[in-house]
């Protein structure tokens, strides 16, 4: 065997083990409960898309995506909004406490969610906020905001500043030159944050289920409805698990050319 | 780059500013302000100066939890960085294959992490799990809800399932911005895979590795979701990690001043280690 033929295989293999766990589920989603729990079935007996219609049907399951994807949503705006005139400021200007409130932003992404977790209930209770996507939105921002800062600042600082200067001998003003010229030039390192935000908006739930109750409510939280009296319903829960890997996978498919870089946070 | 001394670049800050402000600033001072206080009701809080710290950091159960976290981000760090080198070493160059293997090395990363714990809850399940299943097949008795050793493996497995391609994907990004000449100089000296591997590839991937080390210690240290829907922190406590012990405080045992306390030292922990860890890794290129 190569050696080309080698890595072929270990990494075929490694990728083979990867998805072992995520086949298990999208098998016993299409199993009924009573073929899940009698016997061992590499592949569905009695093909059923029963579980996907309890989903599908009922507005307090369905709901819960719909929820996900708002709060997620606004949480993208909401980040490259703010990101990214900070980050401009970051990568070409010295100004007065500078490097300590980029630290300051980067320390927010390592504080434990957990900690936040009583603070956020109360301060957004107080203010009328919870239970509405806005306020996960927000809550979210405290590990999305620095990080798309620091990925931005890395895409920014690889853009020469004489573009920057060429366009106000043209003379753009500042709004129009940022609009026209800089934002299409960055687009690949929005493009990245705005997956980054997205990513780790999409899969927290801590926070996402202490802020909501009813109307708000994430899908994370609706799953755990399938533990009931008689037990857990294992083809729902499969299915609904099934059903929150889509999102992801259509987001890693735009953006599958720059996840590289961007996994690099634009700093190779 | 070359900065310009410009103070008005701080009202292009300032919406970053307010809004993490809000969001962080308030919070924080909302725990600094119970960290000293016993509250009783609304009317009723006394100052009790540094009492919550003291009976933090005393607490055993508590030193427990920490031993355990401190063990688990160690063991992650110790498996993930070196799987993640490999198996980006063993990525394609480049193409449609190369693409299709970031999609699939990227699909844990994007899977909600109460999912993640219930993928492997029933993936490991004895009766209805492929894996617990084949375990128990080949005569091997593992059960996870009962038994604490099996319950750690599943629970490290799951993490190093979740987040090696995070590792990996950072190091592929690391190896592909190396110039191609680096390697043609390499073969042209008859320098060994090692050689290349470790005076080429492993430098160059310094700063991509700064950012998966911080990354997956920050990450792992706060890890409460995966476990707590896996094996709910147990059986006993043995895979109650800090997250969690500081969860039940607050919200299950509404201990405010203790866990106000308790997640002040817990955010220090993370802010030492984190500098600890960068300046550790950077350091040499201080001079520079």
């Amino acid at each position: 065997m190569t050696h080309s033929k080698r890595r072929g295989f270990g990494i075929t293999f490694y990728i083979l083990l990867l998805l072992l766990p995520i086949y298990w589920l999208l098998n016993m989603s299409f199993k009924t409960n009573q073929e899940i729990l009698s016997s061992l079935t590499l592949w569905p007996q009695n093909f059923t898309f029963h579980n996907y219609a309890v989903i599908f049907t009922d507005p307090s399951w369905y709901d819960g995506y719909i929820n996900s994807m708002i709060y997620v949503s606004i949480n993208v705006v909401i980040t490259l909004l703010v990101s990214l005139p900070a980050a401009y400021a970051f990568s070409r200007y010295k100004f007065v406490g500078d490097k300590h409130l980029f630290f300051w932003l980067l320390s927010n992404r390592m504080a434990p969610p957990a900690v936040f977790l009583l603070p956020f209930f109360q301060l957004y209770s107080s203010i009328g906020l919870f239970d509405t996507h806005i306020a996960v939105a927000l809550a979210h921002c405290l590990f999305n905001v620095p990080l798309a800062v620091w990925i931005l600042e890395g895409f920014i600082s690889g853009v020469p500043r004489e573009y920057d200067e060429m366009a106000y001998i043209d003379g753009y003003s500042f709004p129009r030159f940022f609009i026209k010229i800089f934002i299409p030039m960055i687009r690949s390192g929005i493009g990245v944050s705005a997956f980054f935000a997205f990513m780790f908006s999409w899969v927290e739930l801590l926070l996402a289920r202490t802020l909501t109750s009813v109307d708000a409510q994430p899908i994370g939280a609706i799953m755990t409805r399938t533990v009931g009296a008689s037990g857990i319903d294992w083809g729902v829960l499969a299915a609904a698990g099934v059903l929150t890997i889509i999102p992801g996978l259509l987001v890693v498919w735009f953006v599958r050319n720059h996840v590289a870089t961007g996994f690099a946070l634009g700093r190779v | 780059m070359r900065k310009v001394p410009n103070n008005r670049a701080w009202w292009l800050v300032l919406p970053v500013f307010i809004l993490v402000a809000f969001s962080a600033l308030i919070p924080l001072m909302t725990v600094v302000n119970y960290s000293v206080q016993d509250i009783f009701g609304p009317n009723a809080a006394y100052f009790v100066g540094t009492d919550w710290f003291r009976e933090v950091l005393r607490n055993e159960s508590l030193q427990a939890s920490l031993g355990r976290q401190v063990v688990f981000s160690a063991a992650v760090l110790l498996i993930e960085i070196p799987l993640g080198i490999g198996i980006a070493l063993l990525m394609p160059t480049g193409g449609k294959r190369a693409s299709l293997c970031l999609i699939l090395l990227a699909i844990p990363l994007l899977i909600p992490w109460n999912v993640v714990g219930t993928i492997w809850q029933i993936f490991g399940r004895g009766d209805i799990g492929l894996f617990g299943r084949f375990l128990n097949e080949i005569g091997i008795n593992y059960n996870y809800t009962a038994d604490p050793v099996d319950a750690w493996f599943t629970v490290l497995l799951m993490d190093v399932w979740h987040w090696t391609p995070l590792v990996a994907l950072l190091c592929y990004s690391g190896l592909r911005a190396i110039p191609q000449a680096f390697y043609q100089a390499a073969e042209i000296d008859r320098a060994s895979r090692w050689a290349v591997f470790r005076y080429i590839q492993l430098p160059r991937l310094k700063s991509v590795l700064v950012i998966a080390v911080l990354l997956r210690f920050m990450d792992s240290f706060m890890i409460y979701t995966e476990p707590f829907v896996l094996t709910g922190g147990g059986p006993g406590s043995s895979t109650t990690f800090l997250s969690q012990t500081l969860t039940t405080m607050a919200v299950g045992q509404f201990d405010i001043g203790r866990a106000a306390a308790f997640s002040l030292v817990y955010f220090l922990i993370v802010l030492l280690v984190s500098w600890l860890f960068f300046t550790a890794i950077t350091y040499p290129d201080r001079d520079k």
